[in-house]
């Protein structure tokens, strides 16, 4: 029953991987101009589907049938399903930063004759599209002078520009802050009018509910249930439900704090652009934070948040750093990752992949890699112990993998993310600042993640929690900050914080002073 | 079209392994030099693998083992030097000046040269570690530089007469302290025999220590097997040996190498921060690793093993000239690939950049034997790299999913 309303219906779609069932008799039906949500664990099966979908795992490498439009597609590869109209963009942005963005928008799709780029044309159009996806930049600006939320944007307009029907978006949110993707999800919300489709991959529930019409979600592979949100019932607790298959009465694991001494002061904390030396990034920033409190810093996407822990932790960023820190009362210097480290410091950097791991080295090595003397005697480590310890780590956060000799780039986020944690914990850190330690994990993995940095405090370590998301900020924090344009706007006990009241020091906070 | 399976998925048991996975891919290089020491065998009809081929396959290619193992450490620090081949040229000429105008005695010569291959590597790794000048440049202005130097110290063109015990180095055996059976050295079956002693004493004692600690080790026939197949191959080659001339210094001095470096990249603190460096640089910093200081001490290691390839070269050629050393770079750089060394950094080992060395010597030795042309020789080695390096990733992306 090929009827106008369907665009796409993938029926029975099962993928093996080496023995492995990835997807297993998958079904999903997406009706034309709707916003289609697909959420699910991290593991679910959401990325092998639309590989699957998008010609990444060729017809002939999957069971199953793709109906596009009510013809069978079968794609040999990305070239046949963007001939078809369908497009993806990933989570990690494929653009050329050195290239403008009209350049990039007609990448392998260039507005030529006879391979001779027609430049006016190009940057006509290219006008064109940034109108439609609301950029408002000069299409000759090169990507790296651009923020992420825009250059979100240029993917949108460069699928555009492909004649796309079908547009899939793969956590698209991930990178941005709460402006750029209100202004994104708007944008998404409105692409029905250009005759688009979408597909939306996302954690964020809140996105989903805002704008999807229909969720299918996905566990283990297999699809549990498409869920139209217009229903009554159609909560975030529904569809959390589906995915985890248990009810997340929760989302917080209850902490009573217990909070004993201040343990780490900083005062008048200054940094400057390594690159824009006049531009200050960091600006008098002091604060405190006490054994056993968990204290969170809350602030927009380039309020500085994190060029403050890079500059406190070894000057890992910023020039002209200026400023005091405190330790148990008594200054002490943190100049070099190595001082930070041996004054029992730790930073848990935001982004893993780039900053936190080692991908082709091991678990083990992973984990033992700050604080390798450890399991040394003048110079040669004993293996054993190494091993040992990493064996520990793994059964204490339970870390999901066959063995500790595994890669750690074949981990999901979530275990990637504790073998991040474990790698500081080996250090015997009494201050851990955690930048976005939850960021781009799934729902089961946050909670325990949760529930250790609950344990650290209760162990009475200091702990320094960055997040982008204020529910998770009001669920664990004791005590949070607000950060504005590098200064410290505000200092909020969690009994008065409400999402409101601290977007507010988080957006008007510089003026207010 | 194949219909939906409605069969259930089985869930691989995730139990946490007792007994330690042998992972095949890692032994494709030894299959590989297997092979075509087989293949050669049987088309020499038999003279590849004669005594007097066994001998001149370790001595002729000692330099290039010698600087594979220093290059895989760079390899894996994410770098490339391309300035060895001019480094062993220049120390070869400074070593014969030493001694033939300086008059040092012979081993004050190899000091002397040890220590300039030492400065030389010093001033790599200061343009990189510390002004963070890419290796390729500085080892390129390197390769420039030190031949440039070699052809001012060498005016007069060659320096020969160079004396007895320092051709040796090179090109000499242990004497026959222990006598001979026959026409077979006692002395290198007695070392074959003490070797394959200390790899089991070490094999056993690493296994009970890792039994002791209740983690998993590896079943016992792959492991005994593997032994029986190490001892078979060194005793092997130490027969071969001590029907011809006996045990080579140079053999001497690379095995302690091999293993001393295999010790350090496997076992040593400098050794995992190489890795780490090579894995992820911006992890490595943010762990606290001092990635100028590694960085320093691999390009002055790199020297001070170059030197010695140099040492070994101008002793085994008993002369120093200004030609010396003409892509030794090259060689060591496609052995560390052979040996399946990552172009990014991260990735390799000291067995793996030895057996691709090897895997080159045989190559060479074989088609030599055959009389093959120069030209096709080098042309057959390019080949080789290439499809050693492209199966090694296309089994590396098929495993790696």
């Amino acid at each position: 029953m090929a009827d106008q309303q369907t665009i796409l219906r993938m029926q029975g779609i099962t993928k093996d991987f080496s023995g492995v069932r990835a997807l297993d008799n998958v079904n999903l039906d997406v009706r034309r101009g709707e916003v289609h949500g697909i959420c699910g664990e991290n593991g679910a099966g959401k990325s092998t589907l639309m590989k699957v979908l998008s010609g990444v795992y060729p017809h002939g490498a999957y069971t199953g049938t793709i109906e596009l439009n009510g013809a069978e597609a079968t794609f040999s590869d990305i070239k046949a399903s963007e001939a078809a109209g369908i497009a993806i963009i990933h989570q990690e942005l494929a653009l050329n930063p050195l290239q403008s963005i009209a350049e990039n928008i007609f990448l392998g799709n260039e507005r030529a004759r006879r391979g001779v780029i027609d430049w006016d044309r190009t940057a006509i159009e290219a006008a064109e599209l940034l109108a439609k996806v609301g950029l408002d930049e000069n299409p000759a600006t090169r990507i790296v002078e651009i923020g992420v939320g825009k250059q979100q944007l240029v993917e949108i307009a460069k699928a555009m520009a492909k004649d796309v029907s079908l547009l899939i978006l793969d956590e698209p949110t991930a990178a941005l802050n709460d402006e750029d993707s209100d202004h994104l999800l708007d944008l998404i919300a409105g692409m029905r009018d250009h005759g688009i489709t979408c597909i939306l991959i996302s954690h964020k529930l809140r996105e989903v509910r805002r704008i999807a019409d229909r969720v299918t979600v996905l566990r283990d592979g297999k699809t549990i249930e498409t869920i139209d949100m217009s229903a009554p019932e159609a909560t975030e607790a529904r569809i959390i439900k589906a995915m985890v298959g248990r009810e997340l009465n929760n989302l917080f694991p209850p902490h009573q704090p217990n909070i004993g001494r201040e343990l780490f002061r900083v005062e008048d904390w200054t940094a400057y652009h390594p690159v824009d030396t006049s531009r200050v990034v960091v600006d008098h920033a002091s604060f405190t934070v006490h054994a056993g409190e968990i204290v969170g810093f809350a602030g927009l996407m380039g309020a500085g948040r994190t060029e403050l822990a890079m500059s406190l932790f070894g000057r890992l960023w910023g020039t002209n750093v200026s400023g005091r820190v405190y330790k148990d009362g008594e200054e002490i210097r943190t100049a070099t990752v190595d001082e930070a480290v041996s004054h029992g410091i730790a930073y848990v950097t935001e982004d893993r992949k780039r900053y936190g791991l080692n991908l082709i080295g091991t678990i083990t090595t992973n984990i033992s890699a700050v604080a390798l003397a450890r399991f040394a005697r003048w110079g040669i480590i004993d293996r054993n112990q190494e091993y040992l310890s990493a064996e520990g780590y793994r059964k204490d956060m339970n870390i999901k993998t066959p063995s500790v000799s595994e890669v750690v780039g074949r981990l999901s986020g979530g275990n990637q993310q504790k073998v991040v944690l474990s790698k500081w914990l080996v250090s015997g850190p009494d201050v851990l600042i955690l930048d976005e330690p939850t960021r781009g994990i799934d729902v089961g993995a946050k909670y325990e993640i949760y529930s250790l940095i609950n344990a650290l405090a209760n162990q009475g370590k200091a702990v320094v929690m960055i997040s982008s998301e204020l529910p998770e900020l009001l669920g664990m924090c004791d005590r949070i900050y607000t950060i504005c344009e590098g200064a410290v706007t505000g200092d909020v006990p969690r009994a008065e914080a409400t999402q409101e009241s601290l977007m507010y020091l988080m957006t008007m906070g510089k003026e207010l002073r | 079209m194949s219909s939906p399976t409605t069969t259930e998925p089985t869930a691989p048991a995730a139990k946490p392994a007792r007994r330690l996975a042998v992972d095949l891919r890692q032994y494709g290089i030894l299959a590989a030099l297997v092979i075509i020491i087989g293949l050669f065998e049987v088309l020499t009809s038999g003279r590849l693998l004669m005594p007097g081929n066994v001998n001149n396959l370790i001595q002729q290619n000692s330099y290039v083992l010698i600087l594979a193992i220093g290059m895989v450490m760079v390899i894996i620090g994410g770098h490339i030097d391309l300035s060895v081949g001019s480094v062993v040229a220049m120390v070869g000429a400074v070593a014969a000046l030493a001694m033939s105008q300086w008059g040092l005695p012979w081993w004050a010569a190899v000091v002397v040269a040890l220590l300039v291959g030492a400065l030389v590597g010093a001033w790599q790794g200061f343009w990189v570690a510390f002004i963070q000048v890419p290796a390729f440049i500085v080892t390129l202005a390197g390769m420039l530089l030190f031949r440039g130097l070699t052809l001012i110290f060498l005016v007069g063109g060659t320096i020969g007469g160079l004396p007895d015990q320092f051709v040796a180095i090179g090109a000499g055996w242990l004497p026959s302290w222990l006598g001979t059976i026959g026409k077979t050295d006692v002395l290198t079956l007695v070392l074959g025999a003490l070797a394959c002693v200390a790899l089991v004493v070490l094999q056993v004692a690493a296994r009970n220590g890792r039994r002791k600690l209740d983690l998993p080790v590896e079943g016992a026939a792959s492991f005994w097997g593997k032994i029986v197949v190490a001892v078979v191959a060194i005793m092997a080659v130490c027969w071969q040996l001590a029907n011809y001339s006996g045990t080579p210094i140079i053999l001497i001095i690379l095995a302690v190498l091999i293993v001393a470096y295999s010790f350090l990249l496997n076992r040593s603190v400098f050794g995992r921060h190489i890795y780490a460096m090579g894995g992820n640089l911006f992890a490595a910093v943010m762990s606290g690793v001092k990635t100028n200081r590694v960085n320093f001490a691999i390009f002055v290691n790199m020297g001070v093993l170059a030197a010695l390839a140099g040492v070994v070269s101008t002793a085994r050629a008993g002369s120093a000239v200004a030609s010396a050393g003409q892509n030794y770079e090259l060689d060591a750089i496609a052995a560390v690939f052979i040996g399946g060394a990552a172009v990014q950094g991260g990735v390799g080992t000291v067995t793996g950049a030895v057996i691709g060395g090897l895997v080159m010597g045989v190559l060479n030795m074989g088609l030599s034997i055959l009389s093959v042309d120069a030209a096709w020789q080098m042309a057959i080695k390019g080949l080789v790299l290439l499809l050693a390096v492209a199966f090694d990733l296309i089994n590396k992306r098929r495993g790696g999913r």
